[in-house]
């Protein structure tokens, strides 16, 4: 599987030579170039896909595969950073969501970026984007893949703060890196930990069947967990920071100020799925050295899956609702892998999050498309301003209509067969969870529609449009919102395919902890109740948003204290603010600046002061005066005469 | 004669031409000529280096020769070198090839500038080559004396006050490690100063290197920027023209860290290990607090003055964990930080000259403008918070790998604490960054300045191709160090 | 009565000399001390010069009767003072010209 390496060479060449030739071409020419070299790593990845799922099965088990590995940077003689491939069931997998999504926003973009300013920078960006998530889950060991982790990580500033002339963008931009790079800080600490005890970085060696390597840090211990406990805790750590896990989920929703293709990349199949997806690299390590960890971890993401989901009810923006969703189901796969077993019916966590991952990846992306269309129609990211937009865009309704139907939950939509596998696991683990993550998926369910509701029904856009009076102003809500074109429709019907079909993928064959297969089925008791669940959910958004209604404003007024909360979003912003702002800002980096100047360098400029007042002092012996000196010179030869006279 | 001895040649060659040129044109000829010349011996000496190297040669030290040059005092003329100060002499080639290009358009006096430049070039590749305690020390003096002319005459802002006060720190700085030099050689009882004589003798006598160890070390450390003796770095670089800021940030500062591990800890080992933990402190504190000090500022030059003081206590900090990982990522984020803290300087000199201003508050969205800076600028703090790819990725993780292979509390503490600094490092770079390169314009006279012409973009893109190289293909020259620096962790783990 | 027929009648004591000279030499020093006019502390110079030459040669008379040396070292010191004297008289002059005045206070031009 050796031409794997192109999969990671050719973004990278597609970036190089676009951020080289930068405004040498046509726009419409680097957009193509790096469409179509997209287009061939979709290729190769589903052919990547298509031999291994077929030929690398040992004794009815997915086998690792490293077509590739070279050292890049030695440490010391056990430890080294390699560069390689490893293909496994999962970053198969991943090789495949992210290509298809990356794909399919290339293609997009084509058409939505179109006439923007720096339309090749944009393509570059995409390029190095991709190449960073396929670098990372292909990694064969923890170090490679906190090098594509960090890379990924300044794509992302990159393509959030694509519009750089807009301050609100620079300082989203800014949130989003510096906030997962305090991630990524606990993620080396992490590294460093682990790797000091266990004297290697090694996916393999780490996630394989001997865990001697373990042996080491085994007895150690720091305030009373064991470090490898702290290790892989701080490894999590990372991870939360890249999939938004409170309370570092603040950088997510600002992200939205990029383009919005550049949202449906980000959100729905790469960035933030990484952390979920360090995660399941590392499963058993963490299932079998650290359970209490991931115990941790699932009780994190059920919280924060309920915590972003009440948001979400809130919003007006519709991408930012988009946004709240996508933390609250990134949630949904942290808390799945916690509540996970390992082997046999014990692993339906791990094959329902892997899964979960690639449905949501699907239908988000079509979700964040489908929105995007939205707003180049109507150009406001605000649901006021729309309304009644189903008459005029059919495509996207009804895609838009099957991704909403898919992450409620609803048969036979993709999101129903992973969604029930999550909550059938969280049942196992423990009731609690299980009924909290039912009524979390309930949230789920009113805030899509309501989201729904909103763009597509509701007031008549043009009757809102002439409300509002802006109807003849600049922002061009004048003229009469269109479909979009087939570049644009195009993956928005190919992503809602996949969406109806993805569900019956019997995906447990190809991805499970073990890499043993892995049959799914149905547990009718829960899928039955979510489904109850869900449906009530959508008969209540029906009912408050299909047509205009007071109810909501009602239902707010009465709730006025939490709905202010969650539209503030709980201030979590504004506690970040003040520690940044109050904290960091003033209360170190200022003093420590007015200590530099007005301490130490004063010290050093007072010695320089001091030499040069003894030296004023001691100037006036120097008068000129012959007179005086010709004193001073005769009391002296006096004294000295005196002296010797007297001893 | 010896083939080392050239990098000094040149430079006095230089001189000689520059004396005999009339015109500017003459006078870039002439320093464009030799500077090229230096980057051509320099990538010769590598490849004879490591191919000598390969060959088997496990000479501590290879193209040695040694001239008696004052026999009463037993002051040698001898040179060396090793994979370290090949690095170094590396990175010198590069930043004075770029610093000719960055002061192109040097005003006024450029005969008296570029002789300056050359003098303090001499200094620089004379300190890198020799081998001989005194020698050493006197090429460290020549390196210094022409950075207070250069600040003085050619500097900006409070220029006099600057040049005073580096000149004086860094001064003080070489009393005490002149005091410390002739302790070292009068109590080791070698015959001559050459530091491999001293090493292998290895017989000074733990209390009197319990007295020149921290005089020796903070001598050098001084240059360093060592906390708390780094004041000097902010006003000077801020006041300085620009190819200075890059020698200085660049090289300069170097000898300090180069020193610091080749005297001070290679030939006192056991006050070495008996006193790092107080150095070891003051180089944490200079690690973090460089970059909270950076954050406040609003001055690009102190900004980066301050994250030079970061840097280079990282420097200060690997060599003091003493051991081979963290050793060589020292001398990696030595190179790094030539590297990238020369582009920073550049740049700021470039920007300076175009906005005539360096106040961040007063400038902003100068991608649109300028396009080119913009984006090197981009790359430039990319380098500095540590980014796969570039430069100081590699160096930083060598550092924390390295430093993390103790296994005390107060090792792992300082070392914790060391990491943090990437994410503060984040913080301010982020900060100017999305202040002056993004967002819009702040002054409607900046939306007419034009971008780099082309000996700027020479001088960037020769640093940014260096970053790249190094932060993409790290394995050689990290291996080309780690060779290099196993006789001295050698003498320290004895 | 006996004392002084003795002192005047004898040899002259080593003492008078001396007496003498000490007397010029302080009164010089006094003078040198005191004066502000730059040509009355020259005048004040030359008496100490003489009341050392007195001293050269009362002592050369009184410690080696019959050689010169004495004499001759104050011959050199008389033409030496002499020079001095003339290149001393042309500075002043000189300030004079340039200061209008010869009050040593003044000259304190070169302190800074």
């Amino acid at each position: 599987m050796q031409y794997t390496i192109l999969i990671l060479v050719l973004p990278l060449l597609s970036f190089i030579f676009l951020g080289l030739m930068d405004s040498k071409f046509k726009p419409k020419t680097a957009g193509l170039i790096g469409t179509i070299v997209l287009g061939i790593i979709t290729a190769l990845s589903y052919y990547t896909a298509f031999e291994y799922f077929t030929m690398y099965k040992v004794e009815g088990v997915y086998q690792k595969v490293i077509p590739f590995e070279m050292e890049w940077l030695r440490f010391t003689d056990l430890l080294s950073i390699k560069l390689g491939i490893l293909i496994d069931a999962i970053s198969v997998m991943m090789l495949v969501v992210i290509s298809t999504v990356s794909f399919m926003v290339n293609l997009y973009s084509l058409s939505y970026m179109d006439g923007e300013k720096g339309f090749q920078r944009y393509y570059a960006f995409l390029s190095l984007f991709t190449f960073s998530m396929l670098g990372l889950v292909v990694a064969t060991n923890i170090f490679q893949m906190y090098i594509f982790w960090e890379l990924v990580g300044v794509s992302s500033f990159l393509l959030i703060g694509f519009y750089y002339s807009k301050p609100s963008a620079v300082a989203a931009a800014k949130k989003a890196f510096i906030v997962t790079r305090f991630a990524d800080m606990f993620f080396l600490i992490g590294i460093l930990v682990l790797s000091f005890y266990t004297k290697t970085f090694d996916f393999g060696v780490l996630t394989g069947e001997n865990p001697i390597v373990f042996a080491a840090g085994a007895g150690a211990t720091f305030m009373g967990f064991s470090v490898l406990s702290w290790a892989m805790a701080l490894i999590f750590i990372g991870g939360a920071g890249k999939s938004a896990m409170f309370p570092l989920q603040i950088w997510l929703p600002d992200a939205m100020e990029g383009p919005t293709p550049v949202s449906a990349l980000i959100h729905a199949a790469t960035m933030v799925v990484a952390g979920v997806f360090l995660v399941a690299r590392l499963f058993p390590v963490y299932y079998f050295q650290t359970p209490e960890v991931l115990h941790g971890i699932a009780y994190v993401g059920a919280f924060t899956a309920l915590f972003a989901a009440v948001i979400a009810c809130v919003q007006t923006d519709i991408k930012r609702v988009l946004a709240f969703s996508t933390i609250s189901q990134i949630a949904f796969m942290m808390v799945a892998l916690g509540v996970s077993g390992y082997e046999g019916h014990e692993g339906t966590g791990y094959m329902a999050s892997m899964f979960h991952l690639f449905t949501h990846a699907m239908f988000k992306a079509l979700l964040f498309l489908g929105a995007g269309s939205v707003i180049h129609a109507v150009h406001s990211n605000e649901m006021k301003d729309m309304g009644g937009l189903r008459k005029y865009m059919p495509i996207t309704n009804w895609t838009f209509l099957i991704a909403c139907l898919a992450i409620a939950g609803i048969p036979p939509f993709s999101g129903f067969f992973s969604k029930d596998e999550i909550l059938a696991a969280s049942f196992e683990f423990s009731p609690l969870i299980g009924w909290l993550m039912t009524f979390i998926a309930a949230l789920t369910a009113f805030y899509m529609f309501r989201l729904y509701y909103n763009i597509f029904w509701g007031k008549d856009y043009a009757v809102k449009a002439a409300a509002h009076g802006h109807g003849h102003d600049d922002h061009g809500h004048g003229h009469t919102p269109h479909e979009s074109p087939f570049a644009m429709a195009f993956p928005l019907v190919f992503l809602a395919a996949v969406t109806c079909v993805a569900g019956f993928i019997p995906f447990g064959e190809f991805v499970s902890a073990t890499g043993a297969d892995y049959h799914i089925h149905i547990d009718m008791k829960v899928a039955i109740t979510s489904v109850v669940v869900a449906l009530i959910s959508i008969s209540v958004a029906t009912i408050m948003y299909r047509k205009p209604s007071t109810t909501p404003d009602k239902l707010a007024a009465s709730f006025s204290g939490l709905f202010k909360a969650a539209s503030n979003r709980f201030y979590i912003d504004e506690v970040y603010l003040f520690i940044t702002r109050k904290i960091v800002f003033n209360s170190i980096s200022r003093p420590i600046a007015w200590f530099d100047r007005h301490v130490i360098d004063a010290t050093m400029d007072g010695f320089a002061n001091t030499t040069q007042w003894v030296s004023i002092r001691i100037k006036s012996f120097q008068s000129g005066q012959i007179q005086q000196y010709a004193y001073v010179f005769l009391f002296g030869t006096l004294l000295i005469a005196a002296l010797i006279l007297i001893f | 004669m010896n083939f080392l001895s050239i990098f000094v040649l040149i430079p006095v060659l230089m001189m000689v031409g520059l004396f005999a040129s009339n015109n500017r044109k003459q006078l870039l000829t002439v320093m464009t000529i030799g500077a090229s010349l230096l980057m051509i011996m320099s990538a010769t000496l590598t490849y004879m280096y490591l191919t000598e190297r390969a060959a088997g040669n496990v000479a501590e030290m290879l193209f040695m020769a040694d001239t008696v040059w004052y026999a009463p005092f037993n002051i040698h003329y001898s040179v060396g070198v090793d994979g370290i100060s090949v690095a170094m002499l590396i990175l010198s080639s590069i930043i004075v090839f770029t610093g000719v290009f960055a002061s192109w358009k040097i005003d006024p006096l450029p005969k008296e500038f570029f002789l300056w430049f050359s003098l303090l070039s001499i200094g620089v590749y004379g300190f890198f080559i020799t081998t001989d305690l005194f020698t050493m020390f006197m090429y460290y003096e020549i390196a210094l004396i022409p950075m207070y002319l250069l600040i003085g005459i050619w500097g900006t802002g409070r220029k006099e006050y600057s040049a005073m006060k580096l000149t004086l720190m860094l001064m003080g700085g070489s009393a005490l490690l002149l005091v410390g030099i002739l302790g070292i050689y009068f109590s080791s009882g070698a015959t001559t100063m050459n530091l491999l004589e001293i090493a292998k003798l290895h017989n000074i006598p733990v209390e009197m290197q319990r007295y020149f160890f921290p005089l020796t070390f903070m001598g050098f450390g001084v240059l360093g920027a060592l906390f708390p003796f780094h004041t000097w770095s902010p006003d000077g670089h801020a006041s300085a023209p620009t190819a200075v800021s890059m020698l200085h940030a660049g090289v300069l500062m170097k000898l300090g860290g180069y020193g610091a591990f080749r005297v001070a800890m290679y030939l006192m080992p056991e006050a070495a290990h008996e006193m790092a933990w107080i150095f070891l402190i003051l180089t944490g504190i200079s690690v973090v607090y460089g970059a909270f000090g950076a954050i406040h500022q609003t001055d690009l030059k102190y900004i980066n003055a301050y994250s030079s003081v970061s840097h280079c206590g990282l420097v200060l900090f690997a060599i003091l964990m003493m051991n081979e990982t963290a050793t060589t990522g020292a001398i990696m984020q030595m190179l790094s930080h030539g590297l990238m803290t020369a582009l920073f300087f550049a740049l700021i000199g470039m920007i300076y000259g175009r906005t005539h201003t360096r106040d961040i508050r007063l400038m902003g969205g100068l991608m649109k403008v300028l396009p080119f800076l913009g984006v090197s600028y981009v790359i430039a703090g990319m380098a500095s918070l540590g980014l796969p790819s570039l430069s100081g990725f590699v160096a930083e993780m060598t550092i924390f790998v390295g430093s993390f292979q103790h296994t005390d509390t107060f090792h792992r503490v300082l070392t914790i604490t060391a990491v943090s600094s990437i994410v503060i490092t984040a913080v301010y770079i982020l900060k100017v960054v999305g202040k002056i390169i993004f967002g819009p314009i702040q002054d409607k006279h900046h939306e007419e300045l034009t971008d780099a012409v082309w000996y700027e973009r020479v001088a960037v893109s020769v640093l940014i191709v260096a970053i790249f190289a190094m932060g993409s293909a790290p394995f050689w020259i990290s291996s080309m160090i780690g060779e290099s620096v196993i006789p001295v962790i050698g003498q320290l783990i004895k | 009565m006996e004392f002084l027929t003795s002192f005047f009648s004898g040899p002259v004591p080593v003492e008078a000399y001396l007496a003498v000279s000490l007397i010029m030499f302080f009164a010089g020093v006094y003078g040198f001390l005191t004066r502000k006019s730059m040509l009355m502390i020259l005048v004040s110079i030359e008496l100490m010069l003489n009341a050392a030459d007195i001293n050269f040669v009362a002592f050369n008379r009184y410690l080696y009767p019959g050689q010169f040396e004495g004499f001759y070292f104050t011959l050199f010191t008389i033409a030496i003072a002499a020079c001095e004297t003339a290149v001393a008289i042309a500075i002043i002059i000189n300030i004079y010209r340039n200061l209008t005045s010869v009050e040593v206070g003044n000259l304190d031009q070169m302190k800074e």
